[in-house]
């Protein structure tokens, strides 16, 4: 298992989303990844998609800028 | 015997959502792939202004996939979309909307994907008559000729009016239980909606593409007649979308953020814009977009302290920041309404 993260400040959704898909489609079953996003629509959007893919969101943080989530690579 | 599997045009509304539904129900194994042109219209770019904050920001793409219980593939196409839009051998909409070049495009896409994954066939939510311009009987034929999909393309809202498609040759599909919807009336959508008991299902009024906005359209050729180009980044075309874009001479535009979730949002292009906003009283930032001259600075100042608490003083502070961060501050006399060309407003 190793950890990763990616930026995808200043994106709009589904840029974000898409962004994720594609990492993750690099990475291994069990890897963690922490997404660092400003559009506040990620909130929804990208643990919908971990929904609908089989990860898992293990955390999701927010100040009043920047939303960070944290997935675990499902099978 | 082989599973047999389907690739669908998401859209995130109803018409692609039942005719991937109806395709789920004979036993078809479907995923559904969504295109990003950089021209959908999102909750979330809505968002950006404070009015629409209520509305719920969900992706409607991905509410329909996790509603159906599918896969869903989004595919960021920005910059092969270009030549699309750009140079449409179909032509343009009734504004910049290159439809049935964009319909081709995605399918031809959609193809390519099928046959990556090994997938057997396509489906849209196309319904004859539709929509004027790439949902039409004699235009069908041309998009699955076009985007080499040819026969493994299906349209089940409307297959029982074109000839049957390889799916249901082979038996895959049973046609009888496709559909035979046309027109732009939305009774039979419903009534199937309501059939296989999908509720809350989002039906935007403008559509989900800007390029079928009036006044969205009408600031992308500006744009292009401005630069004397068709060329554009990811940029310009989502700052296309936030604040009150007046061009008061050819070669630079002002946009002006209309309220705090836009000034948010144009904060972000403060390193690629000149950018300014009025120091000595509140009001809104504003992006310099163009090559603009001192003098045109002082122009644009003036417009922007229009827009702020001091629009009638007689003089007021706007701090400019240069590309490299350098502030300076241009001291300014407001415009009047009457000195606000109606014609600068794009
Ligand atoms: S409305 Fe936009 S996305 Fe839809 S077919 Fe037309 S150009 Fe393409």
């Amino acid at each position: 298992m190793s950890e990763h993260s990616l930026d995808a400040r200043r994106l709009l959704c589904p840029l974000p989303v898409i962004r994720t898909q594609d990492r993750v489609k690099q990475l291994a079953i069990g890897d963690v990844l922490t997404v660092i996003c400003t559009d506040p629509g990620v909130m929804q959007d990208i643990p919908a998609w971990c929904r609908i893919n089989g990860h898992a969101i293990l955390q999701t943080q927010s100040d009043e800028y920047e939303y960070r989530i944290t997935l675990k690579v499902g099978d | 015997m082989k599973q047999i599997k389907a690739v669908s045009l998401i859209s995130g509304g109803l018409d692609s959502m039942l005719a991937t539904k109806a395709i789920m129900e004979q036993g078809v194994h479907v995923e559904g792939i969504n295109f990003f042109t950089g021209f959908c219209v999102e909750g979330h770019t809505h968002a950006i202004r404070k009015k629409d904050k209520e509305k719920p920001k969900r992706n409607n793409s991905l509410w329909v996939a996790e509603t159906l219980g599918i896969k869903l593939h989004i595919i960021d196409i920005i910059e092969e979309y270009k030549d699309v839009l750009i140079n449409p051998k179909h032509g343009y909409g009734a504004n910049m909307n290159p439809c049935l070049d964009c319909k081709v495009f995605m399918v031809k896409k959609a193809k390519q994907w099928m046959e990556e994954n090994d997938f057997d066939f396509i489906i849209t939510g196309e319904v004859i008559g539709q929509r004027p311009m790439s949902q039409r009987r004699d235009t069908m034929p041309i998009i699955s000729a076009e985007s080499g999909a040819d026969d493994r393309l299906l349209r089940p809202l409307c297959a029982q009016h074109l000839p049957a498609t390889l799916p249901e040759r082979e038996g895959w599909i049973k046609r009888d239980q496709l559909f035979d919807f046309t027109g732009r009336g939305r009774k039979p959508q419903m009534a199937l909606a309501k059939e296989y008991g999908l509720t809350d299902y989002s039906q935007p009024a403008g559509g989900c593409c800007f390029l079928t906005d009036e006044s969205y359209s009408k600031k992308l050729v500006d744009l292009w007649q401005a630069r004397g180009t068709k060329e554009y980044e990811l940029d310009d075309v989502m700052l296309l979308k936030v604040g009150r874009h007046i061009r008061p001479k050819q070669n630079f535009k002002v946009i002006v953020a209309r309220e705090d979730g836009e000034a948010r949002f144009l904060q972000g292009y403060k390193n690629s814009y000149i950018n300014m906003n009025c120091a000595s009283h509140r009001g809104p930032l504003a992006l310099i977009d163009g090559e603009a001259s001192a003098e045109d600075l002082h122009l644009a100042a003036q417009i922007v302290a229009r827009y702020g608490q001091g629009r009638d003083a007689e003089q007021v502070d706007v701090m400019v920041r240069d590309l490299s961060g350098n502030e300076s501050i241009i001291q300014v006399k407001p415009l009047a309404p009457n000195e606000l060309a109606k014609e600068w407003f794009v």
